[in-house]
């Protein structure tokens, strides 16, 4: 058994997790995506990964990004030295795509508001 | 040149775009004022997610957020002055007077009502009365997260975080993402402050120790931080002489508490609750005739999604606002277990309205009733209830008959 906090959402439901032979059972959740929380964090975590990514702008210098889906939370300080290293030069609207995650893991990072804003 | 408008908005945060955009929906003329010189307010720093999952159905960071409303406004003909401070505000024939302070001088600004959405700020390091040196890196978790999200600047190498509420534990994970190293984070109360998902995702994911019953008094170095002393608390959350140890850092940053933002509200001599922090409001966020507070001015809230909804509310209402002959009101107390319910006051005749309310201590399976004499108006059962997080209840009163002076009351029943 394991004891877990759901995520998910502001709730953050207790939850009591186990994983024997593929088979899942979870107690303590109030909605079901409690249990694909918990299958996640018994086999592969999964997280959001929000930061800040250099602009030349010197009027906004700092543009507020995410990664555009969830990423294996091992990834995330790799991540961080790889969004070190952009820079944002072009007009961006919130929701565009700023980098792949490529070679890291899959998906995206994109722009969490408008540049310049 | 003075400016003559239908709704002031004071404040361009969360709760101040939802009260504009509400009130312009209704045909009314807006104006909204912020000091600051983009609007978003404590969202444009807020960069990590979580933002708008009740609204959106979607985990948005506080920017992403904020961008959905400023793209609405954009379709609205609201009058916007940025880098605008509200320093007065008076009564007048026309309604309100309102002094702003620009950038280029002073101007006055009349309006029929007047949406107060002015946030709150931090209790800092003197409201908690930390003893030693007043050196440099001492700041509160929202300047830290300011320097870190908006001026790209790490606030301190190796940090100690003192409380544990949600913008402390967030900022212990930024900064730990950025390569600072967080020593720890002490809570003088037995419970963390913050929400559970916080110690699990920005503690718990990144080994940072959460050392409960413990506080800073005192500080140590000049001109720079260079260390703290840190002590266990007794029941009283008093120093136990004995337990004292120093921790090295370079900053010290403060999680605790947060308190509404209403000088300006004051100077106006409205009651305010002193629970809340806030003025007492009914259920459109009036504070009197023509004055309306919304989001965390009115009390602090820990959902932007709630902050909104105050703010739609108390926009729609200022925009239809007309100046009325004596309002009844019953009042709203927070009974047994209950720390605050807001508002605090429904005028009447009342329809339906959301009710938010906050425990004193963690419960666990309990019931919430909401009664007015022995009449049970609404009943809720909740498998946990924490004082972190604000709950709320629809209250349908349309079906209920009330009167000035009745006194609904809000408790909660272990069960
Ligand atoms: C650090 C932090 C983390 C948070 N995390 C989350 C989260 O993960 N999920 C979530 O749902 N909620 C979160 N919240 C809560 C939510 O974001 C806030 O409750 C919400 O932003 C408050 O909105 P507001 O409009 O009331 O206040 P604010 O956003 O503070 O806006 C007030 C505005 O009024 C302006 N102002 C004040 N006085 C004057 C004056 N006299 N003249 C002109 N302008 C003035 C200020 O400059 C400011 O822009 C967080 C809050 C904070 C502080
Ligand atoms: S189980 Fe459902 S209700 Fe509970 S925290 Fe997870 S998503 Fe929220």
């Amino acid at each position: 058994m394991t004891n877990l906090i759901c995520i998910t959402c502001p709730i953050g439901c207790a939850l009591q997790a186990e994983l024997v032979d593929g088979k899942l059972s979870v107690t303590g959740h109030s909605c079901p995506r409690g249990e694909d929380f918990a299958r996640a964090e018994l086999t592969n975590p999964m997280r959001t990964l929000c930061s800040n990514v250099r602009t030349n702008n010197p009027a906004c210098p700092l543009l507020p990004v995410r990664t555009q889906g969830e990423i294996p939370k091992a990834a995330m300080m790799d991540v961080m030295r790889l969004l070190a290293g952009v820079t944002v030069t072009q007009p961006l609207q919130c929701g565009d795509v700023i980098t792949s995650l490529e070679p890291i893991c899959d998906g995206n990072v994109i722009a969490t508001c408008d540049f310049p804003f | 040149m003075s400016i003559q408008t239908n709704v002031a908005v004071i404040g361009g945060g969360p709760a101040g775009l939802a009260a504009a955009i509400a009130a312009a929906k209704q045909g009314a003329q807006v104006l909204l004022i912020e000091r600051e010189a983009r609007l978003g307010g404590i969202l444009k720093q807020c960069v990590h997610d979580g933002f708008g999952v009740l609204r959106f159905g979607e985990k948005l960071a506080g920017p992403e957020y904020a961008q959905r409303f400023l793209n609405e406004l954009r379709q609205t003909n609201i009058q916007i002055l940025t880098q605008t401070f509200v320093d007065k505000i008076k009564p007048h024939p026309l309604g309100w007077k309102i002094n702003l302070v620009t950038a280029q001088g002073m101007r006055q600004a009349f309006a029929k009502a007047v949406v107060f959405a002015t946030g709150c700020r931090e209790r800092t390091a003197r409201q908690i009365g930390i003893h030693g040196t007043r050196p440099a890196g001492v700041l509160t978790a929202g300047s830290a997260q300011f320097f870190t999200n908006i001026l790209g600047q790490l606030p301190g190498r190796r940090c100690v975080i003192l409380g544990s509420g949600d913008i402390g534990m967030i900022m212990a994970r930024r900064l730990t993402l950025e390569g600072a190293q967080v020593q720890g984070v002490y809570e003088a109360r037995g419970t963390p402050s913050g929400l559970p998902r916080n110690v699990a995702q920005c503690l718990h994911d990144f080994n940072i120790p959460l050392h409960l019953r413990k506080t800073v008094t005192r500080c140590f170095g000049y001109p720079r931080l260079e260390a703290v002393e840190i002590a266990s608390v007794d029941e009283h959350m008093q120093p136990i002489a004995g337990t004292e140890e120093r921790v090295d850092c370079d900053a010290l940053i403060l999680s605790v508490g947060l308190i509404p933002e209403n000088e300006l509200l004051e100077t106006l001599r409205v009651p305010i609750d002193p629970v809340t922090r806030g003025p007492v409001c009914d259920q459109y966020g009036m504070v009197e005739p023509g004055l309306f507070c919304c989001g965390n001015a009115a009390h602090v809230n820990d959902l932007v999604d709630y902050v909104s909804e105050s703010g739609e509310i108390a926009g729609a209402a200022a925009a239809s606002y007309t100046e009325q002959p004596e309002q009844q009101h019953a009042q709203i107390t927070a009974g047994q277990g209950i720390m605050y319910a807001v508002p605090q006051r429904i005028a009447l005749p009342a329809q339906e309205i959301p009710l938010y309310f906050r425990v004193k201590e963690e419960l666990g399976k309990s019931r919430v009733v909401i009664r007015v004499g022995e009449t049970v108006l609404a009943k809720k059962t909740y498998l946990a209830l924490r004082p972190p997080e604000m709950e709320r209840i629809m209250l349908d009163l349309s079906q209920t008959t009330l009167q000035e002076g009745d006194e609904i009351t809000v408790e909660v029943q272990p069960l």
